[in-house]
């Protein structure tokens, strides 16, 4: 076999284990999608009533791109804590032991987690629909609006893989992203304008990638005003790209660094 | 007869301890080398560096040749490994299991199921190949992470403590599982605290305490250094002691050793029973109020004191306390506990 026949074949197979357990404890995908299910209804009807949208926008409207975002990057968690485990139960050691491609572990775990994002967006969607969501683009755009969302949680799954390699307890790694995921996604577009945010929280929401990711899908789905005025600063004049930019140097910085970690760690 | 498993001047520090500390060993093909010693001695990061899990700071080992360091994606294909404490996947059958590494090892679909089939049966897994491996006893998982290492038929096969926490009949299905793969031609490094199991399965043997190499040959040459029989006893009263120490001096060919905590007393003896008839003889009208008294073989402990004179930690942690009811004794082979 050529060595990328062998990774490839190696990630498939880590990649359909992974699988195998989200179907033995169905919970993961309960949980996975209750919790985002609970924040629309609790954000639509609760809060949004007081949320003023720019424009005459519904609430649902804007929200729901928001929650996609918030949710597959939740998503991407998972990736650290998994990998967390399976160095805890010694799996890791067993991996390592085989000769199997070096990369193989990180790529499936990745791959498969962000199958399971497919679905739970999925899910969003169909919640969205029942609250009042629509998309008013083509299907082409709607695609590139859930690849957008899929591409930055893919990302963020190969930096939370380093941080579950290097923080080594499941719980632990899922605390520690809670506290950096909880402000990264709150300081931003996501659930609110920021235009009224003070003026240091407002520059930082501006920079923030998921405000871009948030603001790309907001405009592949169509959930913007027509003719309204741009949002201030060049990042979410040009979200797409600036998300790009970001996807690439989270890959270029911790695809290597993840693997190379992978290959020194040792389990108990 | 060549060597299958080279390993010279190996040191391992971690910061603030040396686990290793310049091991030297060789494994020839074919064989079965029982690397002993206690918690902590160095095993487990002997295994480890073998293994290509571990990267040495100094010294060079080779399994069939390869180097663990250059060569170790070569040095995977070729052997298995069974760590101390069972690898295998919860989430996934016992089935599920052995297909995937099967599969890891770049073995076709066909012949990975084929490959686990057999392995389930040959270790009496089959009924429950079916179920996640969560459901699996710690006996069964051991079973099944063996059977794991040995998917790709490996020339080397390294078992880190095998059988540490099973039963005594499931220890025995081990041996006898360990003993078939040797007589099939496999290498086998095999680590355990038990001179009985190491003395049963292994050709040579290694002891290690502390990362350094305290003694190696076969069984009988470390019997032969740590002497014959044990002859035990332990008496009702403390007080007791000194009067049966002296006694049975004569009988003893080296130091005797009593505990006050547990009224044990142990001497180093030549001979069999008949020793035991003299000694209790000598105790007759004594007064020395005898609870048990016995003859055993020397254990790990015995080796312990007196290659290095001093117990493993464990047998010191228990004699320091007097509430613990010990150490689990050394298994005897054939013994029906
Ligand atoms: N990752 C680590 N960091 C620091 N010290 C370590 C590490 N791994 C092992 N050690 C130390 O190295 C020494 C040897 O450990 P090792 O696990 O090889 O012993 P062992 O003979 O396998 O013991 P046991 O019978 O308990 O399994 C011990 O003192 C241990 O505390
Ligand atoms: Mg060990």
């Amino acid at each position: 076999m050529t060595s990328l026949a062998m990774s490839v074949s190696d990630s498939l197979t880590i990649t359909r284990r992974n699988l195998i357990k989200v179907k033995r404890v169905p919970d993961l995908i309960v949980f996975a999608t209750l919790s985002p299910i609970m924040f629309v209804l609790l954000f639509r009807y609760v809060f949004g009533s007081a949320i003023p949208v720019p424009g005459g926008l519904s609430y649902a409207e804007f929200l729901l791109p928001g929650i996609f975002a918030q949710t597959v990057i939740f998503g991407s968690t998972i990736t650290g804590a998994s990998l967390a485990e399976d160095l805890q139960k010694g799996l890791i050691d067993r991996f390592r032991s085989l000769p199997m491609a070096r990369s193989a572990v990180l790529v499936g775990r990745t791959l498969a987690d962000t199958l399971m994002n497919v679905l739970t967006i999925a899910v969003m969607m169909i919640t969205g629909f029942v609250v009042g969501w629509r998309i008013h683009t083509s299907i082409g755009e709607a695609v590139l609006g859930v690849l957008l969302l899929l591409t930055f949680a893919y990302a963020m799954s190969w930096v939370m893989a380093f941080v579950g390699l290097l923080v080594r307890t499941p719980e632990v790694v899922n605390n520690a992203s809670f506290i950096v995921i909880f402000p990264i996604t709150f300081i931003a577009n996501t659930f609110v304008p920021i235009d009224g945010f003070p003026s240091v929280l407002k520059t930082f929401a501006e920079w923030n990638p998921v405000s871009a990711v948030v603001q790309g899908a907001r405009e592949l789905f169509g959930n913007v005003v027509p003719g309204a005025p741009e949002p201030d600063g060049w990042a979410l004049q040009n979200p797409v790209l600036y998300v790009f930019i970001w996807v690439a140097v989270f890959l270029a910085v911790f695809v290597p660094l993840s693997v190379r970690t992978y290959r020194r760690t040792a389990g108990r | 007869m060549t060597d299958a498993i080279v390993v010279e001047g190996l040191v391992k520090r971690y910061a603030a301890t040396t686990a290793l500390d310049g091991v030297d060993l060789t494994v020839a093909e074919g064989s079965v080398l029982g690397l002993l010693g206690p918690n902590g001695a160095g095993k487990t990061t002997v295994v480890r560096i073998l293994t290509t899990l571990l990267l040495a700071d100094a010294g060079r080992a080779e399994v069939m040749g390869l180097d663990v360091v250059r060569d170790a994606d070569a040095v995977r294909a070729s052997i298995g490994l069974t760590g101390q404490y069972a690898a295998v996947d919860e989430y996934l059958t016992g089935f599920e299991n052995l297909e995937m590494v099967g599969r890891l090892y770049h073995l076709p679909r066909a012949e990975a199921r084929q490959r686990a089939g057999e392995l389930l049966e040959r270790f009496d897994l089959v009924d429950a190949a079916g179920r996640p491996a969560k459901t699996y006893s710690g006996g069964m998982r051991r079973r099944l992470d063996i059977a794991a290492s040995l998917i790709n038929r490996p020339r080397v096969l390294f078992l880190d403590e095998p059988t540490t926490g099973l039963d005594p009949r499931s220890r025995l299905a081990m041996w006898e599982f360990i003993a078939e793969l040797s007589d099939g031609g496999t290498t086998i490094l095999l680590t355990t605290q038990y001179l009985e199991e190491a003395d049963r399965l292994a050709d040579r043997m290694v002891v290690i305490d502390r990362g350094t190499v305290i003694a190696r040959g076969t069984g009988d040459d470390l019997k032969a250094q740590v002497g014959g029989q044990r002859l035990e006893f332990t008496l009702a009263r403390a007080v007791d002691l000194a009067e049966a120490t002296r006694r049975l001096r004569p009988l003893a060919v080296d130091e005797p050793r009593s505990d006050e905590q547990s009224r044990r007393l142990s001497l180093p003896v030549r001979g069999g029973t008949e020793v035991l008839a003299e000694a209790l003889r000598l105790l007759e009208g004594s007064g020395v109020e005898i609870l048990d008294v016995g003859l055993r073989r020397p254990d790990l402990d015995d080796v312990f004191l007196t290659l290095t004179g001093h117990a493993t930690e464990d047998a010191a942690a228990a004699d320091a306390d007097t509430t613990t009811t010990g150490r689990e004794p050394a298994p005897t082979a054939g013994s029906a506990r």
